[in-house]
C-alpha cells in the first residue's frame, strides 16, 4: 500500500471521531478524555459487527487529516470551545476556505476546505464543542469542564446509537 | 550589535502600534511599533505575553516519564521534545553510548519529525506568501489557496506530512502521545512490514523534496535584491555539527560562527552548554535572550535552525541535499548567508536531507535488531544526577537540563527551546523590515504583513495550545500619546481586513488549540 495514494474509501470505519486537545492543558484535555472514555466503554463489551467508529488523538488539526476523512459517513471533531453555549454545542461544518488563515493548526471549516479541494465534494465533517474554562500549562479538567464532558459524552453516545447501533471501535 | 530601535528614547511622545496575536504562529505573541508623528518608527519589539512554566509543570516528576510529559509542551514538535529528554535520561541511566538499534530507531523517528515539520511550514505557512505575493488579499493568502491555485503542489505537501507522520507512527507506535524511546533506548525496533511499508514511496518523496527545493530556488533568485535584503541581519550562527564537519540533527557538538563565518567555539561538548550560553531577562517579554558568554548580550545573540545549519556545517552527507547547500552558500561569496527568507530554502535542502536519510537508513539491518536498552554500571555514588540533552529540532537547538534527586524525582529543570534560541535574531529581522519597508509610510495590511513574514520565516513555535479560533487574529491600533485612539486595522478571522473601531470578533468556532 503506498502511502502517497488515496486510501481506498471501502473498508473504512463508517464513523470518525476527533478528539482534538492537549491533556496537560486543563480543560483542553476534553477532547481526549472524551475518547479515552468511549475506549473504556467499547472495550468493556460495546462491539457489535454492524459498523465501525474509529477513534483519532491529535493536539491539533492539520492539512494531512483531509486524508483521514475520506469514505466516512460521518466525522466528528470533539474540542473544548473557549467560548459558546454551555455545557456543548453540536454543529455541520462547512467549507470554509478563509477560515485557513490561522496558525499551524487548521479550524475545522478549513479542514472541509481542504478536503473539498482535494476530493472535490464537501465532508460530512461535524464538531461537538465542549465549553472549557482554563486552558493553563499542567492543570487539570476542572469541575465545571469535567460536567459538560459527561454531558457531551451522554449526548454523542445517544447520537452514535442512534446511527450506527450497534458500534465496534477501531482504536488508534 | 542590536539595533537602536530596540528601546526608543522618548516613548511617551509617540504612537503605538500592536500587532496580535501573531497570526500562523503557536502561542501568545505580538508586535509593538513605536510611530512619531512623521510615520517614522522609533521602536519595534516582539513580545511574548505568556508564561509558559515548562520547568515548574516539570519538576517533582520521575525522570522516566520524562521523554512522555514533555511531548505535552508543544503540539507542533512532540517528538523533538521526545528525544532531548530521553537523551538527557540516557545519562540517569548510564547509558553514555545506545545500541545501533536504539540510536538509529531514534534517528529515523527524528527525520521524520524534520521532515513532516518542513513539510508543513513550506506548504502550509510560507508558500502562500512567496508564491503569491505579500501584498496578495490574506482571504486568498492561505493553504486553501494554495490549493486551488497550485493542486499539484498542495497535494504533495499534505502528502510530505503524511509520510513523515507514519515513520513517527512506525517509530513509535502511534502519531501522537509516542513513548518510544526510553531512558538508554528505544523499547522497540522496526518490523520488517513497516520498513517495506516506508520504503514503497521513499524515492517518490525523494524526488519530490528535490523538486520543492528547486522551486524554492527559483523563488528566492527571482525575487533578487528584495529578497536578499528582506529581513536581512549579521547575526553569529549555532547549531550541532558531526565531528567531521557534516550537518547533523540528532547528536553531535556545538558549533558556533560569527555573522563573517570566522568559527566562535568548535566541537563543544553540548553538556558545557550552560559555560557557552547565557540568557538575559528583558523588562518587556517573558521569553528569555540568550546570547553566546564570551561576546556578552549586546553582540552575542545568534539564529538557530535550518539557515544556521546549513552554513555552519562543512558538508551535508547525502548527495542531493549536498548539492543544494553547495547552491545555497554560493551566495554568501564566503561569508554566511544572512537573507531571512533563504531560510526557507535551507529549510527545504533539510526536507531533502531527510528523506535521503530516512532512504539510507531504511536499508541498515541495524533497524531491525533486538538490543534495545543499555544501562552503564553505577559508580560509588551512583549514577549521575545530571542529564543534559540537547538536539537539533525542526527550528533549531533544542536544549532540555534536569537534575534529579535520590529518588529519582526532577529536583530542577530548565529549558531553552529553539524559539528562544532565535528571540533577539526575530527581533532584529522585524526591526530590518520596520525601517526598510515601513518607516514613513501610512500602515496597510499588506505592510503590516511584512513583518509577519519576517516573523514567520523563523517558524516560531511559542507553545503549544495556547491561541483561540475565532478571536480577532490580527489588529493593530494606533494611539496617539495621550492614550487617544487614532485608529484602528484589523483582520477579523474571516481574512476581511477592515478599518475602524473594534466591534465582535470572528465567530470562528471557538475552540481553543
Amino acid at each position: 500500500m503506498s502511502l502517497l495514494e488515496p486510501e481506498p474509501a471501502q473498508g473504512r470505519a463508517a464513523v470518525l471521531v476527533i478528539g482534538v486537545g492537549n491533556p496537560a492543558r486543563g480543560d483542553d484535555a476534553i477532547g481526549p478524555l472524551l475518547l479515552e472514555r468511549l475506549r473504556a466503554e467499547f472495550a468493556r463489551g460495546g462491539a457489535g459487527d454492524t459498523s465501525a467508529i474509529e477513534l483519532l488523538d491529535v493536539y491539533q488539526l492539520q492539512p494531512e487529516h483531509a486524508l483521514d476523512l475520506r469514505g466516512r459517513r460521518r466525522v466528528i471533531v470533539v474540542d473544548a470551545a473557549a467560548g459558546g453555549p454551555v455545557p456543548y454545542a453540536h454543529g455541520l461544518v462547512s467549507p470554509d476556505p478563509t477560515h485557513a488563515f490561522s496558525t499551524h493548526s487548521l479550524s475545522p471549516a478549513a479542514l472541509a476546505a481542504v478536503y473539498q479541494r482535494l476530493y472535490g465534494v464537501a465532508p460530512p465533517l461535524e464538531t461537538l464543542a465542549v465549553r472549557g474554562e482554563c486552558f493553563g500549562l499542567g492543570e487539570s479538567l476542572g469541575n465545571a469542564a469535567a460536567a459538560n464532558l459527561d454531558a457531551a459524552l451522554a449526548w454523542l453516545r445517544a447520537d452514535l446509537d442512534r446511527g450506527v447501533v450497534p458500534i465496534r471501535a477501531r482504536c488508534q | 550589535m542590536s539595533s537602536t530601535l530596540e528601546t526608543a528614547t522618548h516613548p511617551e511622545r509617540l504612537r503605538r502600534v500592536a500587532i496580535e496575536p501573531l497570526t500562523r504562529v503557536e502561542g501568545h505573541g505580538k508586535v509593538t511599533l513605536l510611530l512619531d508623528d512623521d510615520d517614522h518608527v522609533r521602536q519595534a519589539r516582539l513580545h511574548i505575553v505568556e508564561f509558559r512554566g515548562f520547568e515548574r509543570f516539570i519538576q517533582g516528576r520521575p525522570f522516566v516519564e520524562l521523554p512522555v510529559i514533555v511531548q505535552r509542551l508543544c503540539g507542533i514538535c512532540p517528538v523533538s521534545h521526545q528525544l532531548a529528554a530521553a537523551k538527557a535520561c540516557d545519562r540517569f541511566v548510564g547509558a553514555e553510548t545506545l545500541s545501533p538499534t536504539a540510536e538509529k530507531m531514534r534517528r529515523l523517528m527524528h527525520f521524520g519529525q524534520v521532515l513532516q515539520s518542513h513539510a508543513l511550514h513550506f506548504f502550509h505557512l510560507a508558500s502562500p506568501d512567496l508564491l503569491f505575493g505579500f501584498d496578495d488579499d490574506p482571504a486568498h493568502r492561505n493553504i486553501v489557496g494554495l490549493i486551488r491555485d497550485q493542486p499539484d503542489l498542495a497535494r504533495r505537501g499534505v502528502l510530505l506530512r503524511r509520510y513523515g507522520q507514519e515513520v513517527i507512527r512506525v517509530c513509535s507506535g502511534k502519531r501522537i502521545h509516542g513513548n518510544a524511546a526510553i531512558p538508554g533506548g528505544v523499547n522497540k525496533a522496526l518490523d520488517n512490514a513497516d520498513r517495506e511499508l516506508l520504503g514503497i514511496d521513499i524515492a517518490q518523496v525523494i524526488q519530490w523534496a528535490e523538486e520543492v527545493v528547486g522551486l524554492m530556488r527559483r523563488i528566492f533568485l527571482a525575487g533578487g535584491e528584495e529578497f536578499r535584503r528582506f529581513a536581512a541581519v549579521p547575526a553569529n550562527t549555532l547549531s550541532l555539527v558531526r565531528p567531521d564537519g557534516a550537518l547533523e540533527l540528532y547528536d553531535g557538538g556545538l558549533r558556533a560562527r560569527d555573522a563573517a563565518g570566522r568559527t566562535l567555539f568548535d566541537h563543544a561538548s553540548d553538556q558545557d552548554y550552560a559555560a557557552l550560553l547565557h540568557e538575559q531577562v528583558k523588562p518587556w517579554s517573558y521569553m528569555k535572550f540568550p546570547f553566546i558568554a564570551a561576546l556578552g548580550p549586546e553582540t552575542g545573540w545568534y539564529r538557530v535552525g535550518p539557515l544556521a545549519r546549513v552554513s555552519n556545517c562543512d558538508f551535508i552527507d547525502t548527495p542531493r541535499a549536498e548539492r543544494a547547500r553547495q547552491e545555497l552558500v554560493a551566495l554568501g561569496d564566503g561569508r554566511p548567508v544572512q537573507a531571512t527568507l533563504a531560510i526557507h530554502w535551507a529549510r527545504l535542502i533539510e526536507l531533502l536531507y531527510c528523506a535521503e536519510a530516512i532512504e539510507r537508513l531504511l536499508g541498515d539491518p541495524d533497524l531491525i535488531g533486538d538490543d534495545l536498552v543499555r544501562e552503564g554500571v553505577p559508580g560509588a555514588n551512583g549514577f549521575r544526577r545530571t542529564g543534559i540533552g540537547v538536539i537539533e529540532a525542526p527550528r533549531g537547538t533544542l536544549f532540555h537540563h534536569y537534575e534529579i534527586d535520590a529518588d529519582g524525582l526532577v529536583s530542577r529543570a530548565n529549558l531553552i527551546v529553539s524559539t528562544t534560541n532565535n528571540n533577539q535574531v526575530m527581533n532584529e529581522s522585524i526591526r530590518r523590515v520596520a525601517q526598510d519597508e515601513l518607516d514613513g509610510r501610512t500602515l496597510t495590511e499588506p505592510l503590516l504583513n511584512r513583518i509577519e513574514v519576517a516573523i514567520r520565516a523563523y517558524d516560531p513555535c511559542l507553545s503549544c495550545a495556547t491561541h483561540a479560533l475565532g478571536q480577532m487574529p490580527l489588529a493593530v491600533t494606533l494611539v496617539r500619546g495621550d492614550g487617544e485612539v487614532l485608529d484602528q486595522l484589523r483582520r477579523d478571522a474571516d481574512g476581511a481586513v477592515r478599518r475602524g473601531p473594534p466591534g465582535i470578533a470572528g465567530a470562528g468556532d471557538g475552540m481553543p488549540r
